[in-house]
C-alpha cells in the first residue's frame, strides 16, 4: 500500500471521526435547549421567542431563569457566552443547572437587558410557571398573569390546575384565564360563546377591554361581547362616578390640609397671611431632612420616617411663625394692605433662602411602603397615599376643633379675637395669644407639609401652588368658621372633580373659579358667616 | 472691520515678540476675552433645569479656555439670570448684547422665553444657541436651534410605537403652552395622515406644576379599555411629570400594558423618584447619559470633576449645549473674528461630533443633524436604548404635516437668506 492512500484512508477516517463527534453547533443546540436559545438570542424578539419556549419546555431552571431575567440579575459570562445568575447572596449560578459557579467576577458578566416586548413574554412565562405554586398568593397573581398573555397554549395547565384548586378565588381567577386563553384559541362557537360568558362576570376594564378587542369572530361569539361590553359599562359607569367623588375626597382633604392652618391665621386673626404656603414647604423640607438623616443613619425606620417628622415639622413652622408674628406682623395689626404685601415679600424671601440652602432642584421624599400602591374597596380603586392624606386631613381637622373649643388657649383665642380691649382688660396676655395662635396656624400648616409631600413636589415652589386654593377655601367657607372650612374644601374638591372629565383640567379649574365668583356675589360672607355682635365690633 | 482686523494683527505682532520672551499663557491672557452670554434661569420654576446648563456652560468656557481660548483669545462667560420671567428673558438678553458686548448667547429653555428673546437678538443682531427640544414653526436668521424638532423626536417615538409596539390608540398628555400644542397638533395630523380615527385619539392638557392625576390617571385607564393597544404620549413638562409618574404607578399602569413615551422626561426629571415601578415607560431623545461611547464617557468625567459630584446626571440639552459651544468656536475660527455676523455665515456646515458616536453638521436652515433614540426607563434611574433611527435626521423646521407650513422652508445661504420661503407662492414671507 502505498503512503498515499494510507493518507487518504487517516484523513477519511478523522473526518468521519469529527463528523459523528463534533459537538453540535451553536444554532443546532439552540433549536433543541431553550437555555442555549435565550443565550444565542441576538435582539429582543429572538429573546421573547426563547422565554416563550423555555416556559412550556419543563425545563426544571425555567422558574429561576425567568425570574433572575425580571430582577435584571441574569447575566452573559464574556469569555463563553454561558448564561450566569446571582442569587440573593451574591453568588453566580449557572443558568442551565442552578449550581454554583464560583471564581466569576462581577465585571466579566454582562447583564441580559430587556424591553416591553421581552417584559411581556417573562411576565406570560412567570404565570405559567406560577400557577402550581403552593402560595395561594402566587397562584392568584399567576392566573392574572395568564389572562393578561391569552396563550391559547396555557389551556391544559389551566385545566389541570382549575380541576385541583380548592380556593374559589383563584379558580375563578384560573377560569377567566382559561376563558381568554379560548378566546385566542381556534375552539368551536359554543365554547368562546360560553367564555365570553365567563369573561364578562369580571365586570372589570380588563374584561372590556379584551372583548373589545374580539376581531373576526363568528357573529354569535361577536354578539354576545357586544352585549357583555354593554352590561360592563352599564356597570362601570356607576364605578366610575363614585371613583370621581372619591378622587373629589381626596382632593377635597389635599385642600383642607392646605387651607386649615389659614383658617386660624386669617378666618380667626384676620391676617392675610400671604407667606402661608411657605410654611407648608418648611413643613415638607422638614420631612425630607428627616428621611434624608434616617437614610443615611437609621434606614430601618423609613417606614416610621412620617411619624418622626410630623411633630419636627409642627415645631419647625410654629417657631417661623412666632418669629414672623413677633418681627414683623404685630406692627401691622389692623393694615391689610400692609400686611400683604409684607408678607407677600417675605414668602419671597422663604423661597430663595430654602432654595439657596437646598438647591432649585425637587428633594426627593420617600414614600413609606405603606402608602404605596392601591387598595380595591367594592371595586373602587384607592390609592394608599390618597387614603392617608383623607384620614389625615380629618385628624387633624378635629383636632384643631378640639384645641379651639375644649383648651384653654382655645378660649382665650377665641376671647382675643372678639374683641381684644375686653379680653385685655380680662387679665388676657393679648400679644402672647397673638403669638401662639400664630403660632398653631403656622404649625399645622407645617403638618400639611409633611402630607402634600407625599404626593407632591418638594420644591421651593411647593406652597405658592397651594396659597391661591387656600384663600378660596376660607373666604368660600366663611371666615372665622371651621366647619366652613371643612364643607369648603370638600365640596370645591369634588366639584372640580366631576367638572374635571369632560371640561378637562385647565377649564374645570377657570368653571370652579367662576363658579366662586358668583357665590360671593350672592353670599359675600361665605358659606357660614359668623353672625352676632362678635363680627361688628 | 479694517480697524478689528488691523488690531488682531497688531496683537498677533506684540504677542509674537512677547512669546520669545514670555511664558504663552500670560500672553493670551494680555488679549482682550470674547464674551458670551448665558442666559438661563437660576431662580423661579424653570431653575430646575436651567441651573444645570448654566453649570455646563461654564465647564465648558472653562475647558476651551485651558486649550488657550479661541483665536488666542479667552473666553469670557457672562452669567445672568432671568428668573423664570418672560419678559425678562428679553430685558437680560438686550442687556447681555448691549452692555456687556457679547459675541453670542447660549440660554433659553421654554419656548416662550425663546419667543420673547427672538425680536431682541434680531434688532441687535446677535447670536443665540437654544438647546431644548421643541415644536418647531420657525426660524431665524439669529437662533440657531441644537436642540431637536419634532421630526427628530415626536414623529420617530410614535413610529417606534406604531411599528415595534402596534400600538393602535394614542393618548396625548400635555402641558399647556406653545410646545405640546404645536407638538400634538402635528402628532394629531401625522397619526390621521397614517390612517388612526379621531375617536382613537385621546387629548388633555393640564396646568403648569399640576399635582392631582387621580382622574386623568384613571380616565386614560378607561380610554385603554377598548381592546386596541394604547400608549400614552406625554409632552407634560417640568415639575408636573414627579406626581403624574407617582399616580401611574400607584394606579399599576405597567409599561407593558400601556407605556408612556415622554418628550420632555430625562435622566434629571427621573433623579427625583423612586424608578422601580416605571420601568419599561420611554423617553426618545437624541442623547442619553448611558450611550457608551468614549466621548460620552470623557463628557461625564469632566462633568463630575467640575460640578463636584459624581452623581449628577448629564441630559439632552446638556449634549446641545455641548455641540452649539463646539460649533460656535469652529465657526468663530473658521470666520477669523466672533463678531456675529460673519460667525451667522460661517456657521452653515460646520460639522462637530456629538456624544453618541455620529456627527452632528449645521443645515442651511439653522437646525443640525441628529441621531433619535429610543430609552426604556431602567430600575437605576438611567435609560436603556432599545432603538435608534439608521444615521441621523435632518431637523424640519416647518411641519410636513400641517396646513400652512408644509409649503414652507428655510434656507440661510446666499441667494435665498429666508425663515420662511414658500415653495408654492415661490416667494419668502411665509404663508400668505
Amino acid at each position: 500500500m502505498g503512503v498515499l492512500l494510507r493518507l487518504v484512508l487517516c484523513l477519511a477516517l478523522l473526518i468521519f471521526a469529527a463528523f459523528i463527534q463534533a459537538p453540535p453547533t451553536r444554532a443546532q443546540q439552540a433549536a433543541e435547549d431553550p437555555v442555549a436559545a435565550i443565550a444565542a438570542a441576538s435582539g429582543f424578539d429572538e429573546l421573547a421567542r426563547a422565554i416563550d419556549r423555555l416556559a412550556v419546555s419543563g425545563h426544571p431552571q425555567a422558574l429561576a431563569i425567568v425570574e433572575a431575567l425580571r430582577a435584571g440579575t441574569l447575566g452573559q459570562r464574556a469569555a463563553d457566552r454561558a448564561l450566569l445568575w446571582r442569587d440573593a447572596e451574591g453568588r453566580f449560578r449557572d443558568a442551565a443547572t442552578g449550581e454554583v459557579v464560583e471564581g466569576v467576577s462581577p465585571r466579566d458578566v454582562r447583564p441580559i437587558r430587556v424591553n416591553n416586548r421581552v417584559r411581556r413574554s417573562l411576565d406570560a412565562a412567570l404565570g405559567a410557571l406560577q400557577l402550581a405554586s403552593p402560595d395561594p398568593r402566587v397562584r392568584l397573581s399567576a392566573a392574572e398573569r395568564v389572562f393578561r398573555a391569552r396563550d391559547p397554549e396555557a389551556i391544559p395547565v389551566l385545566e389541570a390546575q382549575i380541576a385541583r384548586e380548592t380556593d374559589p378565588r383563584i379558580r375563578r381567577a384560573m377560569e377567566w384565564a382559561r376563558a381568554a386563553a379560548l378566546l385566542a384559541s381556534d375552539r368551536d362557537v359554543a365554547a368562546k360563546v360560553e367564555a365570553v360568558a365567563t369573561i364578562r362576570t369580571r365586570y372589570d376594564l380588563d374584561a372590556r377591554g379584551l372583548l373589545a378587542s374580539l376581531r373576526d369572530e363568528p357573529p354569535e361569539v361577536m354578539e354576545a361581547a357586544s352585549a357583555a361590553i354593554r352590561a360592563i359599562d352599564r356597570h362601570l359607569a356607576l364605578v366610575h362616578a363614585a371613583q370621581d367623588v372619591v378622587f373629589g375626597l381626596s382632593l377635597g382633604s389635599v385642600l383642607l390640609l392646605a387651607a386649615i392652618g389659614l383658617a386660624i391665621t386669617f378666618g380667626v386673626m384676620g391676617v392675610i397671611n400671604m407667606a402661608h404656603g411657605e410654611m407648608v414647604m418648611l413643613g415638607a423640607y422638614t420631612t425630607f431632612v428627616v428621611q434624608d438623616w434616617i437614610r443615611d443613619n437609621a434606614p430601618h425606620l423609613f417606614d416610621h420616617s412620617l411619624f418622626i417628622a410630623l411633630p419636627l415639622a409642627f415645631v419647625v413652622a410654629a417657631l417661623a411663625g412666632v418669629l414672623i408674628e413677633r418681627t414683623i406682623i404685630r406692627f401691622l395689626y389692623g393694615r391689610p394692605l400692609e400686611t400683604l404685601l409684607a408678607t407677600f415679600g417675605l414668602s419671597l424671601m422663604l423661597q430663595q433662602a430654602v432654595r439657596v440652602i437646598f438647591g432649585p432642584n425637587n428633594r426627593e421624599v420617600g414614600n413609606p411602603s405603606w402608602m404605596s400602591g392601591s387598595i380595591e374597596l367594592f371595586e373602587l380603586m384607592l390609592t394608599r397615599n390618597r387614603v392617608a392624606i383623607i384620614v389625615f386631613g380629618f385628624a387633624v381637622f378635629f383636632a384643631l376643633l378640639l384645641v379651639i373649643r375644649r383648651t384653654r388657649l382655645g378660649l382665650e383665642m377665641r376671647a382675643v379675637t372678639q374683641n381684644r380691649r375686653m379680653a385685655g382688660s380680662m387679665g388676657i396676655r393679648v400679644p402672647w395669644i397673638d403669638s401662639l395662635t400664630f403660632a398653631l396656624g403656622s404649625g399645622v400648616a407645617g403638618l400639611a407639609g409633611v402630607a402634600l409631600s407625599q404626593i407632591d413636589n418638594v420644591s421651593p415652589n411647593l406652597g405658592q401652588g397651594y396659597i391661591i386654593d387656600s384663600f378660596m377655601v376660607v373666604v368660600f367657607g366663611g371666615v372665622g368658621n371651621l366647619w366652613g372650612t371643612l364643607v369648603a374644601a370638600y365640596t370645591l374638591g369634588i366639584v372640580n372633580k366631576l367638572l374635571e372629565p369632560f371640561a378637562g383640567a385647565v377649564l374645570g379649574k377657570i368653571a370652579v373659579l367662576v363658579l366662586l365668583v358668583l357665590f360671593i356675589q350672592v353670599k359675600p360672607r361665605g358659606l357660614f358667616p359668623l353672625k352676632g355682635r362678635a363680627v361688628e365690633a | 472691520m479694517t480697524t478689528l482686523s488691523r488690531r488682531s494683527l497688531l496683537a498677533g505682532t506684540a504677542g509674537a515678540i512677547a512669546a520669545t520672551t514670555l511664558a504663552a499663557p500670560y500672553v493670551r491672557a494680555q488679549a482682550a476675552p470674547i464674551r458670551i452670554g448665558v442666559l438661563h434661569s437660576l431662580s423661579g420654576t424653570m431653575a430646575i433645569s436651567e441651573t444645570t446648563l448654566r453649570d455646563v456652560m461654564l465647564m465648558l468656557v472653562e475647558e476651551q479656555n485651558k486649550k488657550g481660548g479661541v483665536l488666542g483669545r479667552r473666553i469670557e462667560p457672562v452669567v445672568v439670570d432671568p428668573a423664570s420671567n418672560w419678559p425678562l428673558f428679553a430685558e437680560r438678553a438686550r442687556e447681555l448684547i448691549s452692555v456687556h458686548r457679547v459675541s453670542a448667547v447660549f440660554g433659553c429653555w421654554t419656548s416662550v422665553s425663546r419667543k420673547s428673546v427672538l425680536p431682541v437678538f434680531e434688532e441687535l443682531n446677535n447670536i443665540l444657541f437654544y438647546p431644548v427640544q421643541y415644536e418647531g414653526e420657525e426660524s431665524s436668521r439669529n437662533i440657531f436651534y441644537t436642540g431637536a424638532a419634532p421630526n427628530q423626536q415626536a414623529i420617530p417615538a410614535v413610529d417606534y410605537l406604531m411599528n415595534e409596539e402596534k400600538v393602535q390608540r394614542w393618548a396625548l398628555l400635555g402641558t399647556d403652552y406653545v410646545y405640546p400644542r404645536t407638538t400634538n397638533r402635528i402628532l394629531d395630523a401625522y397619526l390621521k395622515s397614517k390612517g388612526v380615527a379621531a375617536e382613537d385619539i385621546f387629548v388633555n392638557y393640564t396646568p403648569f406644576g399640576h399635582s392631582d392625576w387621580q382622574s386623568i390617571v384613571a380616565q386614560v385607564k378607561r380610554f385603554g379599555s377598548a381592546g386596541k393597544k394604547t400608549a400614552v404620549v406625554s409632552t407634560i413638562n417640568g415639575d408636573a411629570n414627579v406626581p403624574f409618574y407617582k399616580e401611574l404607578a400607584n394606579q399599576g399602569i405597567k409599561a407593558t400594558d400601556i407605556p408612556v413615551v415622554a418628550f420632555s422626561v430625562g435622566e434629571e426629571e427621573l433623579a427625583g423618584i423612586d424608578t422601580g415601578p416605571l420601568v419599561g415607560h420611554l423617553a426618545a431623545w437624541n442623547y442619553f447619559m448611558s450611550v457608551d461611547t468614549p466621548e460620552n464617557k470623557a463628557f461625564i468625567d469632566t462633568w463630575h470633576k467640575f460640578i463636584r459630584n459624581p452623581r449628577r446626571p448629564t441630559n439632552d440639552p446638556m449634549e446641545a449645549h455641548y455641540i452649539g459651544f463646539n460649533m460656535w468656536v469652529q465657526a468663530v475660527q473658521k470666520a477669523g473674528t466672533p463678531d456675529p455676523d460673519p460667525v451667522i455665515d460661517a456657521m452653515i456646515g460646520v460639522a462637530v461630533p456629538n456624544l453618541t458616536g455620529s456627527i452632528a453638521a449645521m443645515m442651511p436652515n439653522h437646525h443640525i443633524t441628529k441621531p433619535v433614540l429610543i430609552g426604556e426607563i431602567q430600575a437605576d434611574g438611567q435609560f436603556n436604548v432599545v432603538w435608534q433611527t439608521k444615521g441621523t435626521v435632518v431637523g424640519d423646521e416647518w411641519s410636513d404635516y400641517l396646513e400652512g407650513s408644509k409649503d414652507l422652508i428655510a434656507d440661510w445661504r446666499p441667494p435665498m437668506r429666508c425663515g420662511n420661503f414658500n415653495v408654492r407662492t415661490g416667494r419668502c414671507g411665509g404663508q400668505s
